[in-house]
């Protein structure tokens, strides 16, 4: 077991050393100097004639959310007519039919929002064709569009007064040619050397060693498996995701999809230090978060590892730790480390059944959505922080007697009622609709309904409330991954989560910007020694204690009802 | 007199007595409605008020024991009444002290300049104060009481101001200059005075702070505002939270009763800070009241609060008056007692401070003058820049500043000594003003005159320098005196030869810049600069122009009060920030009283989160409703006198109230929750 956790704590070092110099490239990429990826200028001058965009005009806030919000929408009906009519498009050698409406919607939605929650399976459910020009298209626009989203917020609180936040179509562009796809590149390789399928022939069929014939899917699936982690994506190819022996077929592939999921997130981190020159608060906010995500790995590890108490009680020794819905290449201790990692930051990708965690561990899970800023998804886990900052900012400001800054700009009545509103759409989509859920549950089993809601759970008690819990989670956090054990393809879960979806993603996108917006056009106020400094230690615990406490006091009584029941029943 | 005045017990019984009546008046939806928080718990009340009708009339069971319903409904009134309370004792004591200044408003009748001449006099008609309207004239005489604020026309008169300011010694006011004001409820002691008048009645500076502190005209500041909005949005967050776990009950097959809804509701809401928060604000604008300045607004005492930058006038507040003679250099060594002694004879008809103190000094050293008759003095004018006498026997005295001296010594043929010169240089670079004495047009010496500096000033600039606020001499002198004295009390810039539009440019600069910026004034020519500051504040004595432009009147005339100003501005944030973090930081422990109590009947195993080890469901919440309501009369005194500024930075200043409130705040609940459930488990 501490070879299992020495390669843990290896996996994460890796990353750090990546993310470093992965960050100064990135802050140079979007200051416009000179990189390594300059060879790609011409094609993006290329798009922009095409586009006839302007990659140089300046965009104040709003401007610079129409031009993400249209585009976006667009995406969304694209994907969506897509998704209907696959079945008579070419590259569908397995013959799989079109999507209904209602999983249509839920499908674009899903990988629109860099959610990915799936309620299809990758084999049945999409061709060859939908796979590459709707689910791999969109993980690499929707990654980017968070990626430039960051950017916008970056412009503003780097300049002392400013109204352009930067160019929506150049940054967006960028992130694309300069960072997603040379990464992309390279992963993909390094999973098609591993085994990863990447041709375009449909089913083999194998014969078994008990002579049974069976037919195994497969696809161009290399790549799309790369941008799923690095763009923090998460929807697999295959249908069990990274449990599947082509998507994460070795020790090591589960190592390089571990590496590239965080990669990116901890290196905007660093990359807003060198990009607006603070490097300190870089630090800060990347040790708040590190120290965040510790504090749900190590329930977690220690919970898979020692195995499951009710086990334990049969007397029963369990050496290798929570086995169950695990795959024995990974183990315990690397799939508790993916099932944090993958819940803190969006991916939501799954190497092992989430449903068959420990209690403590899918606790952890679920905290790490809830709260969804412990590095966070490709540039919206630092928009999110940013509003956990802004009511830090707020509160801490009034306690040392000065009307509260952020990096020199004053926050005052409109930008505190956007934090809010922020803060309080995640607790509200996630309880009411969990709640709505339970209502179905609880009281209309026999809905006649396309699955009657008595029949969703595989779980009765609190296990089940647990499973609706952490699918609205999931899809409030634009995570993807599933407890699973949920009946959720049908028209209830596939629209109501859906919305819940669209609303999580754009909001929170929409509100840092507009926060950003407001106060760059604001004064700036230059730093004196009754400013209470955002890169400050002191400073970086209020964040820390401010995202708990939120977190807490929106979710406790959920939490107590699921998981704390579950695991407090266990060790009785 | 002063203590007498500023001293209002934190509980005075009158008050209280006054207080109670109100807090029972502010059930009133209308006005519980401007606090969400508390309005919410109002409509829980309601609810519960209803389950108790419903029960009493039904003979229903199914919500719990009818007793145990009206406990909770009585506790919860209990708290609208506590955070009522507080708001209605923070404006008791707010009236109180503005009644005390209102007394001197108390109808005074006037002398009012009619329009009617007889003799080529106007016509006197005695009027009430409140018939005085703006523009009217009317009369002072020794003994009489000014019966509204106004601008002295004619005449200068002792004035006694003590009603105002509490200081006992007499003022002098007289017509024209920047001391022309009176407030109306002064005495005027002597002489007789023509006064017009220059607010209506009711809106004099004094009306519109009683308006303040009674909470009548009070206005949310921004700050406030936005702290309303995120209590608002973390009361949704508890609706959210109340209202989802229905279903969830439901599915967990919990039955909840509704005084456990609610109760569970106004437990998380931040009751607290939200039963404090007007009390909060009303109490900041009455401890400014209580250090006798008068604020235009809310928004003014919070400024102060954010002020980076204080110009300060380095008379009065740096320097004790005027210089002083310190020194006398003869120019040639032994010489010292005629120089004094001409020195002295110079000064003799010299009325200014600094005439005065060469004669203080040259007694010191035992020569006492006497001019002989016939001396014919010279007074000091803008051509010679010097003043002087001139004695029967011809001899010429002059003193004056040593370049125009200078300039009479050389053309009369004299030249100057270096070792004069060097004098001169060195008495300047050490902050001095050097007087230059010249008998028949030959130099005799230099007097040294030297600023006195406040003692305990520096000590006042370091805290202000510790509270991030930059400090800033405006003075008159030259640069090498400015700079010497600048250095010397500890401020961090200086204006030297101060013109009024220097001001005003440097407050633009530094507001360019982005900072707030601060200035004390009293003239009429300081208005625009007092205009154009952030935080400007009149002094009472100074011209109606001043005070109009200023958004703060000091009673007492004194220029250090600016400090007071932004301590109690920086107060009044810490103690809404410190009393939300620890109004928020309660509900740990709240959820971990009432959550268990909630689900243990249906789902046993969650007794291991009831950590407090409360006896019962029952007494758990009504332990936890308990505690939540006696903590806001507990919080009030603290609410009232405002959370301690330290001056130890930002960070540090932080660590400290976070440690206090917010680890305080998460620990509080649990030992109170658990007393009250001891004590309750005697009954239950």
């Amino acid at each position: 077991m501490t070879g299992e956790i020495m390669a843990v704590i290896a996996t994460f070092l890796v990353t750090l050393l990546l993310a470093y110099p992965l960050g100064r490239y990135v802050a140079r990429v979007y200051a416009g100097q000179k990189t390594i990826t300059d060879f790609m200028a011409p094609l993006e001058r290329l798009l922009y004639r095409i586009s006839g965009i302007d990659p140089l005009q300046p965009m104040n806030w709003k401007q610079f959310l129409k031009a993400m919000l249209t585009i976006n929408m667009l995406w969304l009906v694209y994907a969506m007519l897509m998704l209907i009519v696959q079945g008579k498009l070419p590259l569908n050698p397995d013959g799989n039919p079109g999507q209904t409406p209602d999983l249509a919607f839920n499908t674009a939605i899903s990988f629109l929002v860099n959610c990915n929650l799936q309620h299809y399976s990758g084999e049945t459910g999409l061709t060859y064709l939908t796979q590459l020009l709707v689910i791999t298209f969109l993980q690499f626009v929707s990654a980017a569009t968070g990626l430039a989203a960051l950017i916008a917020v970056f412009n503003g609180l780097k300049h002392r007064t400013t109204q352009n936040l930067g160019n929506f179509w150049m940054l967006f562009v960028r992130s694309v040619t300069r960072i997603l796809l040379p990464l992309c590149i390279i992963g993909a390789v390094l999973l098609a050397v591993n085994g990863t399928p990447s041709g375009f022939e449909g089913k083999d069929t194998i014969t078994t060693l008990q002579g049974d014939t069976v037919q195994v899917s497969r696809g161009p699936a290399a790549g799309m498996i790369a941008i799923k982690h690095l763009g923090t994506n998460g929807g697999g190819w295959f249908g069990t995701n990274s449990a599947h022996p082509f998507e994460n077929p070795n020790y090591f592939t589960g190592m390089l999809e571990l590496v590239m999921q965080v990669l990116i997130p901890v290196a905007m981190i660093f990359a807003l230090g060198f990009y607006i020159n603070r490097r300190r608060l870089a630090l800060i906010i990347f040790t708040v978060m590190t120290v965040g995500m510790l504090c749900l790995v190590i329930p977690n590890m220690l919970a898979e590892t020692s195995g499951s108490p009710a086990i334990a009680q049969l007397g029963i020794q369990q050496p290798t730790g929570a086995m169950e819905g695990k795959e024995v290449r990974f183990g315990p201790a690397a799939s508790a480390y993916w099932s944090v990692v993958t819940t803190i930051i969006s991916t939501g990708s799954v190497n092992s059944m989430h449903d068959s965690s420990m209690p403590v561990a899918g606790l952890t899970q679920l905290l790490g959505m809830m709260i969804n800023a412990f590095y966070g998804g490709c540039g919206v886990g630092l928009l999110n922080y940013l509003i956990y900052m802004i009511i830090a900012v707020f509160i801490s400001g009034l306690m040392v007697g000065r009307t509260p800054e952020l990096l020199g700009h004053k926050v005052e009545a409109r930008e505190v009622k956007i934090a809010a509103l922020v803060t309080l759409l995640s607790a509200f989509l996630v309880k009411a609709f969990t709640a709505l859920a339970a209502y179905m549950v609880a009281h209309h089993p026999d809905m006649a309904w396309a699955v009657k809601p008595g029949n969703w759970l595989n779980n009765p008690s609190y296990h089940g409330f647990s499973e609706m819990l952490y699918e609205y989670t999931s899809a409030n956090a634009n995570n993807g991954s599933g407890f699973e054990g949920l009946g959720d393809n049908n028209p209830f879960w596939n629209i109501t989560t859906g919305f819940v979806l669209i609303l999580a993603r754009f909001l929170p996108i929409i509100g840092p910007v507009a926060i950003v917006g407001l106060l760059a056009n604001k004064k700036f106020i230059p730093e004196s020694p009754g400013t209470l400094r955002v890169d400050s230690w002191t400073f970086g615990m209020v964040t820390f204690a401010v995202i708990i406490i939120i977190n807490a006091l929106s979710f406790f009584p959920a939490l107590a009802l699921g998981p704390l029941a579950e695991y407090f029943s266990m060790i009785k | 007199m002063k203590q007498d005045k500023n001293q209002i017990r934190l509980f005075d019984p009158a008050l209280l007595g006054k207080a109670f009546l109100q807090s029972v008046v502010k059930l009133n939806p209308r006005l519980l409605i401007k606090n969400p928080v508390m309005f919410t718990v109002g409509i829980g009340t309601l609810v519960m008020l209803m389950v108790c009708v419903y029960q009493v009339v039904s003979g229903d069971t199914t919500q719990g024991a009818l007793w145990y319903n009206m406990v909770i409904f009585l506790i919860l009134l209990l708290t609208v009444l506590f955070g009522n309370f507080a708001e209605a004792l923070a404006e008791a004591r707010g009236k109180a002290q503005a009644e005390s200044l209102r007394k001197t408003r108390e109808e005074t009748p006037a002398r009012r300049i009619g329009n009617a001449v007889i003799d080529g006099e106007s016509l006197l008609e005695t009027v009430a104060s409140s018939a005085l309207r703006v523009g009217d004239r009317f009369v002072c005489e020794a003994g009489d009481v000014i019966p509204i604020d106004g601008e002295i026309e004619e005449g200068i008169a002792t004035i006694d101001e003590s009603a105002i300011t509490g200081e006992s010694a007499p003022v002098i006011r007289e017509a024209g200059g920047d001391k022309s004001s009176v407030t109306g409820g002064t005495k005027v002691l002597s002489d007789r005075i023509v006064v017009r008048v220059t607010t209506a009645p009711g809106q004099s500076f004094l009306d519109r702070m009683i308006a303040l502190v009674e909470g009548a005209s009070r206005q949310k500041t921004p700050n406030e505002i936005a702290l309303t909005i995120l209590l608002a949005s973390f009361t949704l967050i508890f609706v959210i939270v109340c209202v989802t776990l229905k279903p969830f009950a439901d599915y967990a097959q919990t039955p909840i009763t509704i005084a456990a809804f609610i109760s569970l509701f106004v437990c998380l809401i931040p009751t607290t800070i939200g039963g404090l928060l007007s009390a909060i604000g009303i109490a900041g604008m009455d401890r400014a009241l209580r250090a006798n300045v008068i604020a235009k607004s809310g928004k003014a005492v919070e400024t102060a609060g954010d002020v980076d930058v204080l110009l300060l006038d380095k008379t009065g507040t740096i320097t004790i008056g005027n210089r002083k003679a310190t020194n006398f250099y003869p120019a040639q060594p032994g010489e010292e007692e005629a120089f004094i002694r001409y020195s002295a004879l110079g000064s003799l008809a010299d009325e200014t401070p600094e005439g005065r103190s060469i004669l203080e000094l040259a007694a010191k050293e035992g020569i006492q003058v006497q001019a002989p008759a016939d001396t014919q003095f010279v007074s000091f004018t803008a051509e010679t820049r010097s003043s002087g006498a001139d004695l029967p026997d011809g001899t010429r005295i002059r003193k004056g500043a040593f370049d125009s001296i200078r300039a009479q010594a050389i053309q009369a043929g004299y030249s100057i000594d270096p070792a004069v010169e060097e004098r001169v240089r060195h008495i300047g670079t050490n902050g001095g003003t050097p007087l230059v004495v010249a008998v028949n047009n030959q130099v005799k010496g230099v007097i040294e005159l030297q600023d006195i500096i406040k003692p305990g000033i520096q000590e006042r600039f370091q805290r202000l320098r510790r509270m991030g606020v930059k400090t800033v001499m405006v003075t008159g002198d030259n640069p090498l005196t400015a700079k010497y004295i600048a250095s010397v009390a500890g401020v961090d810039d200086f204006i030297a030869e101060a013109k009024p539009e220097d001001k005003m440019n440097y407050i633009r600069r530094e507001q360019a810049g982005g900072k707030l910026v601060a200035m004390m004034g009293d003239g009429t020519n300081d208005a625009p600069a007092l205009a154009q500051a952030d935080v400007g504040v009149a002094m009472n004595s100074g011209t109606q122009a001043a005070k109009e432009a200023g958004n703060m009147v000091d009673l007492d005339n004194d220029p250090t009060k600016l400090i007071e100003v932004v301590e109690i501005g920086k107060q009044l944030l810490i103690t809404r920030g410190t009393l939300t973090t620890f109004s928020i930081a309660n509900d740990v422990a709240k959820y971990f009283a009432i959550v268990p109590a909630l689900f243990i009947s249906s789902i046993p195993a969650l007794q291991a989160l009831n950590i407090m080890k409360l006896g019962s469901p029952e007494s758990a919440i009504l332990a936890a409703v308990i505690f939540n309501a006696i903590i806001i009369p507990l919080l009030i005194p603290l609410a009232l006198k405002g959370v301690a500024y330290k001056p130890i930075g930002a960070s540090a200043l932080l660590r400290r109230n976070l440690f206090i409130y917010g680890i305080g705040g998460i620990l509080a609940p649990f030992a109170g929750i658990k007393l009250i459930d001891i004590c309750l488990s005697l009954f239950m």
